[in-house]
């Protein structure tokens, strides 16, 4: 018996989940704009319902433009089914609560994002759900940190803003030793870079706002799961005993591989109510057919800036992990070895007030507080993002008051240089 | 061979199910909640024909229910087999006496030496698989709810018995 071809990335970031559509034919995948699906009979309905046939019936659980955004991250993280959800912060929660209650743990990275700092130290910490964070680059940390109340060990593979490089099958190890689940937040580098599952990840979730949409237009995100993660091994009765929060499925048993998707979806999406519009969906699915020659182009600029940085006057220090010599080099080459992604930060000379200046100095490249637009962006995150912290607490989490972060864009780079070195002379005014 | 050769590429899988009409369904149980009866039913939803086939019961699913293979009285495409590995050599014997075309082993009903002889008898056989989940991931379903259906193709999907 043949083998079924295996598709190449770039094919499946065109192709994946978008056969034309069935009603109409149409080859560009349409956005299905409607709250809501008729039911054929009140037996079709009752069917629906009870899960024992597939099929829409309220957009915010299922939705057939968000189907195929699902399917095809699904498909580009080589998982078994993905999950929409309406930003990164959604997808974190979600993916997360979909497995923990009252009295649970999680160990994670201590260099998280900072929204997903704020669920795990403060959103979850009021439902009596605790973290424990940990030296994000030591799987011994995650290890010492594991408590028998531990569902989930949860980290980023390129961590903002300090553009840390994760130790994944390190840190995987840990987790099923304990026999819980790796939870991988793989915004920066994109299934295109880095594939969390190959190193044993079990569950993916992104912030769809940036690379994987690459435009700036549109908040969204995903998580997938591998398909591979044994629920039944215990410590997951949620996912094995008769739900209470859906008509007494158990999910494990009737979805298998896809059962964890399947929950998330059903228990929690269905309720807490963050579902990603499908006009959304539309724009990310147009923004993921070219990520793989968007991501090379980030990448390389990056690389350039990072090594235009290093050899500039005014610039104490860069960091970027595709740099060689770079802390994290060695992780990088390992786990991203295509690129180490578009972001990047250095320390610029005349700490704080140099940094405001020379955020107010760029010409074109853009001053916000996102990363992974097709434009170059910049922020001076003790001036913004970590203002409210005194100087102690902004090197504590990272944020040295002269960092400057960069999300290099596509722009022609020797533009993105020459307003990099104009704005680095105008700081120092 | 191993487990893989006989667990059907994308071909395979959609000319199975695209010929199938009757489906006797080995092991099926009344309860609504087992995967047999999940399956089962959704495959009679979907257009087939579903016969029974278990000594502890009359009629599942609005069907006459017989005590084995041999036993029914019609033709019969696909013998579909919820039944431990063990319990297979004598289903595979009604398989190729009632002249069904398939015989499909559900997920964790594996024999290596039954799939080789089904197949050597000329037999179709797929093995370790789910009817439901093999139907909804290539004639539409599973799509719906984001899994990852490894179909790609410029045509639209052909949506059978639906």
């Amino acid at each position: 018996m043949a083998k079924d071809h295996e598709f190449g990335f770039e094919t499946l970031c065109l192709h994946a989940g978008a056969l034309p559509d069935p009603a109409t034919a149409s080859r560009v995948t349409p956005i299905y704009q409607t709250s809501s699906y008729v039911f054929d009979s009140a037996d079709h309905a009752a069917s629906l319902f009870n899960l024992q046939t597939f099929g829409n019936i309220y957009t915010r659980i299922s939705n057939p433009t968000t189907a195929v955004f699902e399917e095809r991250m699904a498909a580009l993280e080589n998982g078994r089914a993905g999950l929409a959800v309406s930003s990164g912060m959604a997808a974190s929660t979600i993916a997360l609560l979909t497995l923990l209650e009252q009295g649970d743990h999680i160990v994670a990275a201590r260099t998280l994002y900072g929204g997903t700092h704020s669920l795990l130290d403060f959103n979850f910490k009021r439902f009596g759900i605790e973290a424990t964070l940990v030296d994000a680059d030591d799987p011994a940390a995650y290890a010492a940190a594991i408590r028998p109340n531990t569902k989930v060990v949860y980290a980023e593979t390129i961590g903002n803003p300090v553009i840390n490089v994760l130790d994944i099958a390190g840190v995987a190890d840990v987790a099923h030793d304990a026999g819980v689940p790796l939870m991988i937040d793989n915004t920066f580098p994109t299934p295109y870079l880095c594939r969390p599952f190959d190193w044993g990840a079990d569950i993916v979730i992104h912030s769809a706002t940036k690379f994987l949409g690459g435009h700036g237009t549109t908040i969204g995100g995903v998580i997938v799961e591998s398909g591979k993660f044994p629920w039944d091994n215990g410590k997951f009765p949620g996912m094995t005993e008769p739900s209470a929060g859906y008509h007494g499925v158990r999910f494990y048993e009737t979805f298998g591989d896809f059962g964890y998707s399947m929950r998330a979806r059903l228990e929690q999406l269905r309720v807490l109510g963050s579902a990603l519009s499908p006009f959304n969906s539309f724009l990310l699915l147009q923004g993921i057919e070219t990520l793989p020659v968007r991501m090379d182009r980030h990448c390389a600029n990056a690389l350039a800036v990072a090594q235009y940085l290093v050899d500039h006057p005014l610039v104490e220090w860069v960091r970027y992990p595709g740099l060689a010599g770079d802390p994290y080099y060695a992780l990088a080459q390992k786990y991203v070895p295509k690129g180490a992604s578009g972001i990047l930060s250095f320390g610029i000379r005349g700490g704080q007030a140099a940094g405001a200046r020379f955020i107010e100095s760029v010409q074109f490249l853009s001053h916000l507080a996102n990363v992974g637009d097709a434009k170059t962006l910049v922020i001076h995150p003790a001036s913004t993002t970590h203002r409210q912290m005194s100087e102690e607490q902004q090197i504590a989490a990272g944020v040295a008051p002269d960092m400057v972060r960069l999300s290099v864009g596509l722009e022609t780079l020797d533009d993105i240089l020459w307003d990099l070195d104009q704005a680095l002379h105008q700081s120092q005014r | 061979m191993n487990v893989d050769d006989f667990r059907g590429d994308i071909p395979t899988l959609q000319r199975v199910l695209g010929n199938a009409r009757t489906i006797a369904v080995v092991g099926l149980s009344r309860n609504w909640e087992r995967p047999s009866n999940f399956a089962a039913k959704y495959m009679q939803e979907h257009g087939y024909r579903i016969i029974p086939v278990n000594p502890v019961y009359d009629e599942v699913l609005g069907e006459r229910c017989y005590k084995d293979l041999t036993e029914i009285p019609e033709p019969v495409d696909m013998v579909d087999v919820f039944r431990k590995p063990a319990d297979l050599p004598p289903i595979l014997e009604q398989t190729l006496a009632i002249g069904a075309k398939t015989l499909w082993l559900q997920i964790g009903v594996i024999d290596l030496a039954v799939a080789e002889r089904a197949r050597a008898a000329g037999l179709e056989v797929v093995m370790d698989r789910c009817v439901k989940i093999e139907h909804a991931r290539l004639f539409g379903g599973l799509n719906f709810v984001g899994v990852n259906t490894r179909v790609i193709s410029s045509h639209r999907m052909k949506t059978i018995h639906n």
